[in-house]
């Protein structure tokens, strides 16, 4: 599976810790309760489907879940429309 | 008022069905919902008790679009803001933060929700786990009969916010009469906005303590008191009405869940034994119990512009109620949705909401569900019910908080 970038909106976040829930191993919440990413944003494999989960999860759309453009990894040419 | 259109409500006196309507089992829906999104769709039309019309979303995808909606309002201040009885209009004058919309409610959350992130709530799992151990011990020595809601659900949620907030335990037994005043059932306007009086009373003594006090406690009143109120970025009038809206959200849905959860769970014995087998999977359980009994059924909203949602147009001013238990029921989003499923792993049901009012406590009640039906469960694992299933009194619609007065056990 080609990697996805996820970025998180930290003004958006509500800090109802769902993405935390969901994969603790790639998100957690800051002292004050916002979210914030324990990778660089780039994940793949079986981690692709969890953070869609938090994405689907996240009541406030504070995470957005995209092809990785940068071209850092995954096959080019399967980069979003 | 809402405007008159050919596609929004009308102001008319045409035949609506009723909204909200009565439950008729503790754990399943009201039917009339069901047979309303079967014949009429997942968006239908209904009339409020006061004679307004409404809409009411009965679907899970047009929940969830219309629940992150920014057009959608949960401003309470608005003169024309819908409520469902009158007892939770009285609720709505006298609350905060449940009835902002950002940018202005951001601001408040914000200074909330460390207190209640996952992380806390794990530190907090242990002092829950505690007590929880204490009252189901209390209960084995005592011998049976117990009352699940009054022995174990309510004191462990009274226990929880009180350590949350800081609040002295001693006095949980106060606020949880004055709570009880709010959703008891033939409650008036009046008896609720009393009850409100008592508890901002006691909040206004509980913070000018705090304000004096050399050391603030670790609770976070303390922390509203000390900081936000201290520099001026909260008033006094703020911190207290943000104290009122946690004790009263903390405790009555949270002691709800556990006390349903347990009937619900008594009630399947194939389900029951699923539960007992492996205890590693609570946290699944509790998040198809959530999903389930759906207790804060209604959610109300009002229309801040034209929204269209599928092939209906919601007007600007229409008011919009949303039926969570109903929605976690819908088909298109849960395969075999009235099937009680513990193993499930259906996350996204709507059992706390969606969008920026999603439950602030949502942690904490999951820790507290586990805690307490793990316990019970391997504690007493004769535990049954005291008398038959069908006087198990439930709490009317218009209680708002969906539940049962008591739930006799023996063992
Ligand atoms: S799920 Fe969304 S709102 Fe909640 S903590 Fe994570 S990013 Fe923030």
């Amino acid at each position: 599976m080609s990697a996805v970038r996820i970025v998180a909106d930290t003004g958006r976040c509500i800090g109802a810790g769902q993405c935390v829930l969901t994969a603790a191993d790639l998100f957690d919440q800051d002292e004050n309760g916002i979210v914030e990413l324990l990778t660089d944003g780039v994940v793949s494999g079986d981690d692709v489907a969890r953070v869609r989960e938090a994405e689907h999860l996240c009541p406030a759309a504070a995470l957005t879940v995209a092809p990785d453009t940068d071209g850092t990894t995954g096959p080019p040419g399967q980069q979003g429309a | 008022m809402s405007h008159p259109s050919a596609v929004g409500l009308t102001n008319g006196t045409e035949p609506l069905p009723d909204f909200p309507q009565l439950r008729q089992c503790p754990y399943q829906p009201p039917p009339g919902y069901r047979e309303l999104r079967e014949n009429q769709g997942p968006v239908v039309r209904a009339r409020l008790y006061d004679g307004r019309p409404t809409w009411v979303v009965l679907g899970h995808a047009q929940a969830r679009e219309l629940l992150i909606d920014p057009r959608l309002s949960s401003d309470w201040s608005r003169p024309d803001f819908p409520s469902p009885s009158p007892r939770r209009k009285a609720i709505q004058k006298a609350t905060i933060l449940v009835g902002m919309d950002p940018p202005e409610h951001s601001a408040y959350r914000r200074r909330l929700i460390s207190a209640f992130s996952v992380r806390r709530t794990r530190e907090l799992s242990v002092s829950i786990q505690r007590r929880a151990d204490e009252l189901v011990e209390a209960m084995l020595e005592k011998g049976p009969p117990a009352d699940i809601l009054g022995g174990l659900a309510l004191p462990l949620s009274s226990h929880t916010i009180c350590r949350i907030l800081g609040v002295p335990y001693e006095d949980h037994d106060y606020f949880e009469e004055q709570s009880a005043l709010l959703v008891s059932p033939q409650v008036t306007e009046d008896d609720a906005t009393q009850a409100l009086m008592n508890l901002r009373t006691y909040l206004t003594t509980l913070v000018d303590r705090k304000e004096k006090e050399a050391e603030p406690g670790d609770g976070l009143l303390d922390t509203l008191v000390s900081e936000d109120l201290a520099d001026g970025s909260l008033s006094r009038d703020d911190v207290i009405r943000l104290g009122i809206i946690l004790l009263m959200a903390g405790h009555e849905t949270t002691a709800s869940m556990i006390t349903l959860s347990t009937f619900t769970l008594l009630q399947n014995p194939a389900q029951l034994a699923v539960f007992r087998a492996d205890p590693g999977k609570a946290a699944l359980a509790v998040e198809e119990l959530l999903r389930y009994l759906s207790i804060g059924d209604v959610a109300m909203r009002i229309a801040a512009a034209d929204i269209t949602v599928g092939d209906v147009t919601i007007r600007e001013g229409d008011s919009v109620m949303l039926s969570t238990s109903e929605i976690n029921r819908d088909p298109a989003a849960f395969e075999d949705a009235d099937v009680l499923d513990l193993e499930r792993g259906a996350r996204h049901h709507l059992g706390f909401g969606y969008g920026v009012h999603q439950c602030i406590g949502q942690n904490l009640a999951r820790a507290e569900m586990e805690s307490a039906l793990t316990t019970l469960f391997t504690r007493i694992p004769g535990l049954r019910l005291a008398v038959p299933a069908e006087q198990v009194e439930i709490k009317p619609a218009q209680s708002g908080v969906q539940g049962i007065y008591e739930l006799p056990v023996a063992w």
